[in-house]
């Protein structure tokens, strides 16, 4: 299990940049968060979701 | 019977009222309004003010200190607190710090005062053509003379932004740009150990009760209805901007006073 965004997904050996991407996620307006820490951007391509992690995503929308 | 009025100690008789402290027009006891005929009690921490006259620093924090209370004032006044984006958000959120009691602000906002700014930030027609940063310090000096205030003139990025906040407590994103906001926040939160209050949806004119504060991350939160994008047909609105705007400072006020959760 992964909890992403408080909710518990059943998957494991999870490409970060990959789940954003199947997501719709666009890269460029999004943080994240792994295991309490913030992930930097140019790693999210090597990171791995792996059982028990816990990831916060967040996505801005324009305006202020 | 001893009473504290501005902050210094006074002898007056058992009985005495407000108007019996001297030629005042306005007296304050812990943090209310009370009448001229408005009986004083041994200990009471009274404000009393005339008006129409220009305190100087020591009345003026005593004044803040009147209506916020004086643990909470001592700690807001020491407060340094960064606004990145002095738009909608930032113009108006800088406003209430000030009005609030924090010691100091570094306003960040390379962009100059135009028309179309008017309906939502605030500037008046007078600023148009002046840096944001210049007309927001003019207005925030209007309110408290005595507020310390950072200028910088400078497009933020994730190569200066860590200077910028160095000596904040806190770091408050308004910025329009939804890059902008990723990127600073990332920045901020992988490269210090600030806190940042940051911003997400508050175009149009939805309901107020979407609009609410989130703490997605240790050392985030996030204000707004997380979805409504300023964009063709959905633009930024006074009241809904306010009301975001609102939402940021008082979560500056509230971490800045020990309530870490939203």
């Amino acid at each position: 299990m992964i909890k992403i965004n408080g909710e518990n997904k059943d998957l494991n050996n999870l490409n970060l940049m990959e789940y954003l991407k199947s997501c719709g996620y666009k890269i460029e307006v999004v943080a994240v968060e792994l295991n309490g820490n913030i992930v930097k951007k140019a790693d999210y391509v090597n990171t791995t979701l792996h059982d028990g992690d816990v990831v916060e995503i967040v996505s801005f929308v324009g305006g202020g | 019977m001893q009473i504290i009025c501005n902050g210094k100690i006074i002898n007056m008789p058992k009985g005495s009222t407000a108007k019996d402290i001297g030629d005042f027009d306005v007296f304050v006891r812990n943090g209310y309004g009370i009448t001229k005929q408005t009986e004083l009690f041994e200990g009471d921490n009274i404000v009393a003010v005339k008006s129409g006259q220009v305190p100087n620093k020591e009345d003026f924090n005593q004044m803040i200190f009147a209506r916020n209370g004086k643990d909470a004032s001592d700690k807001l006044n020491k407060s340094c607190v960064c606004i990145c984006g002095l738009g909608g958000l930032g113009s108006n959120i800088a406003e209430m710090l000030t009005r609030l009691g924090i010691g100091k602000l570094i306003l960040v906002d390379y962009d100059i005062v135009d028309p179309t700014n008017l309906n939502r930030q605030n500037y008046f027609v007078s600023d148009i053509g002046s840096l944001k940063t210049d007309a927001t310090t003019n207005i925030l000096l209007k309110i408290n003379p005595y507020v310390q205030i950072v200028k910088k003139n400078v497009f933020v990025n994730s190569k200066n932004i860590l200077e910028i906040i160095e000596c904040a407590d806190i770091v408050v994103e308004a910025f329009d740009s939804a890059k902008s906001k990723a990127e600073i926040v990332n920045t901020i939160l992988a490269g210090s150990d600030k806190i940042v209050v940051a911003s997400s949806g508050m175009a149009g004119i939805g309901s107020s009760n979407l609009i609410k504060t989130n703490k997605p991350m240790s050392r985030l939160y996030i204000c707004g209805d997380m979805q409504s994008e300023a964009k063709e047909g959905l633009s930024l609105m006074s009241p809904r901007v306010n009301i975001c705007a609102a939402h940021q400072a008082n979560m500056v006020a509230r971490i800045l006073l020990g309530e870490v959760e939203c």
